[in-house]
């Protein structure tokens, strides 16, 4: 099959460009930031222009992948809104005029929010309380839902909505990743939250799973069972830094810490765990690398600072 | 009905040596016979942590054992294995009832077992004590976790008063307030026994003569309960847990609150007798 890969320079997507190219799928990629020494053909495009489109028109792949949604919060808001809707759209119309059988958009599990009251385990009938809960994620919930509606707007058009559980492996790419990046990670005195993680490259697996079965459906794919984030930045080989909540957010930024938006709190106060067995029904999903791989892979790529003796 | 008090608990290696060492050894080892599926970093799926099962087992202990006297009847009554639902009255006006029957099956149950309550949310919201509750099994008092744990063939514990139970006042402590009916309806659904409690001695541990809802505001909390002598801290008295014969209800738990209500006053009427018997 031929497949586009729209994100393609992501840490995701370069693993699955191996992962189908191994498979024997003709595999091609669209992203701002450009390849160098990519394996497989790539356009140094943004999806929402006509350049973009016309790859689509030329190319007519088979099966469109979106890994495209940015994520960062450092990017102004009214941009990302632009990049996240305007791209998954893109993604969407293009696909369907020009032949796509199967898109895959890979959203967040952070999709469901973090909240005291929410169930631990989050299946794909949760409504999506990041709204109310990390408000600055509503770009990216609005993506996800709007990807959702495919389903029943093109009933042609087999849809995979994959909400994946944080990623970490030896790119530190990801939301997990740079927030595990420095020495020092701040957690919030008092609270040790789960946190749901994945090896990279069995997030690559998952994702082309989903394009060999044809998912049709709103899926949450996740890996081992979650461990406390107190033991996540102990076996990275950082240090967690306990603050109390009125510290906390006057000292993000500074002293070498990440800087967090306010609702991104809920994150390390609360869990934010997805309930993975539809997905795992649906492909036979098993995950191949465990939490400890996982952590000890993202550990070697980016060793702990030495501290003084 | 059989009795066992935690005195003729032998398990936890009293009266050796180095009392001590025996009895986090004995911790430890009970802890691995819980039937938990934890990983190699001591975890389980909800974030039970064996290190946390470990302190506050040991913590538990003593409370169990010699500043309460807790005595135990018709433990038996609780399957070694498989889902079930402990459901009781509560009694004292903070947790320390659920302490105690949690304290109970780990302690006094052979093999242990670990109760994981049904607990009101605003614990979820704290602090620390959010914390130590989810590491020690307890969860926000949700039907998706009610159901998910009785699927995964654990031991709940429930309150179906809720806090309103444990807001009761001294005189009042022998009396049940009003059952919701949601436990009845998971039970239903899991088809699961639900195993009657009654529990005595709580209300004497912590005798409230009132309840300060404005300080409970300012601290978080729904309420927080004022004694004789002011502070809320439990007095050494002697608890009770009366176990019951399982309860059995046929249906879906989609059935209409008035049918519902009956069953629920079932279960509401064997508590208290079972209250009564211990009173006796």
């Amino acid at each position: 099959m031929r497949v586009l890969l729209v994100g393609v320079s992501t840490a995701i997507g370069r693993l699955l460009v191996l992962e189908l190219s191994r498979a024997g799928h003709e595999v091609l990629g669209i992203d701002r930031r450009g390849w160098v020494d990519a394996p497989v053909p790539v356009f140094e495009l943004d999806v929402r222009t006509r350049a973009a489109e016309d790859v689509f028109r030329r190319t007519r792949p088979e099966v469109v992948v979106h890994l495209g949604t940015v994520a960062s919060l450092v990017m102004p808001g009214e941009e990302r809104y632009r990049i996240n809707l305007g791209g998954t759209r893109a993604v969407f119309d293009h696909g369907r005029a020009y032949g796509a059988r199967h898109v895959v958009f890979v959203g967040r599990h952070t999709y469901y929010g973090a909240s005291h009251d929410s169930p631990l385990y989050h299946t794909e009938d949760d409504p999506p309380m990041a709204l109310s809960t990390f408000p600055e994620l509503a770009d990216l919930v609005a993506a996800d839902l709007y990807a959702c509606t495919a389903l029943w707007r093109s009933p042609d058009l087999a849809t995979t909505v994959a909400r994946v559980c944080y990623t970490l492996g030896p790119s530190g790419q990801g939301t997990l990743g740079t927030f595990l990046k420095g020495a020092f990670v701040p957690t919030l005195l008092g609270y040790d939250p789960l946190f749901q993680f994945m090896h990279e490259r069995d997030v690559a697996r998952a994702i082309a799973l989903a394009i060999e079965r044809r998912l049709r459906g709103v899926f949450n794919v996740v890996g081992p069972p979650p461990l406390p984030l107190s033991i996540l930045i102990r076996e990275t080989g950082r240090r967690a830094i306990a603050l109390p909540e009125l510290v906390y957010a006057l000292a993000l930024g500074r002293f070498g810490l990440p800087k967090l938006q306010k609702g991104a709190l809920g994150h390390i106060r609360y869990p934010v765990i997805v309930d993975g067995s539809a997905f795992r029904m649906a492909t036979a999903f098993a995950y191949e690398l465990d939490e400890a791989t996982a952590m000890r892979d993202f550990r070697e790529a980016f060793p702990p600072p030495r501290r003084k003796e | 009905m059989s009795r066992s008090s935690p005195e003729s608990d032998a398990s936890l290696g009293r009266g050796e040596e180095n009392g001590h060492v025996a009895e986090t050894d004995a911790i430890d080892e009970r802890i691995s016979r819980l039937g938990i599926p934890f990983n190699e970093y001591g975890i389980d799926p909800y974030g039970i942590s064996k290190t946390y099962l470990r302190w506050g087992m040991r913590l538990l202990h003593p409370l169990y054992r010699s500043y309460f006297k807790v005595e135990t009847y018709g433990i038996e009554h609780v399957p070694p294995r498989g889902r079930a639902m402990l459901v009781g009255n509560h009694s004292g006006g903070f947790a320390l009832d659920a302490a105690m029957v949690l304290a109970a099956m780990f302690f006094s149950m052979d093999p242990p077992r670990l109760a994981q309550g049904m607990a009101d949310k605003f614990i979820y919201r704290l602090p620390v004590a959010s914390l130590w509750a989810s590491r020690m099994g307890q969860m926000t008092g949700l039907p998706e976790h009610c159901v998910r744990l009785l699927e995964d063939e654990r031991l709940l514990l429930v309150f179906p008063e809720g806090a309103r139970g444990t807001a009761k006042l001294y005189g009042d402590r022998y009396t049940l307030v009003t059952f919701g009916t949601g436990f009845l309806r998971q039970a239903l659904q899991t088809k699961t026994p639900i195993i009657p409690f009654g529990f005595l001695g709580g209300g004497e541990a912590l005798p409230t003569i009132a309840n300060s809802y404005t300080l409970g505001k300012i601290l978080g909390l729904p309420y927080v309960p004022i004694t004789p002598y002011g502070l809320p801290f439990p007095l050494p008295t002697r608890m009770q847990i009366r176990f019951g014969a399982p309860l059995s209800f046929e249906g879906t738990g989609s059935e209409e609150d008035a049918v519902l209500g009956a069953w629920v006053a079932e279960v509401k009427t064997r508590i208290a007798s079972l209250i009564e018997e211990g009173r006796a």
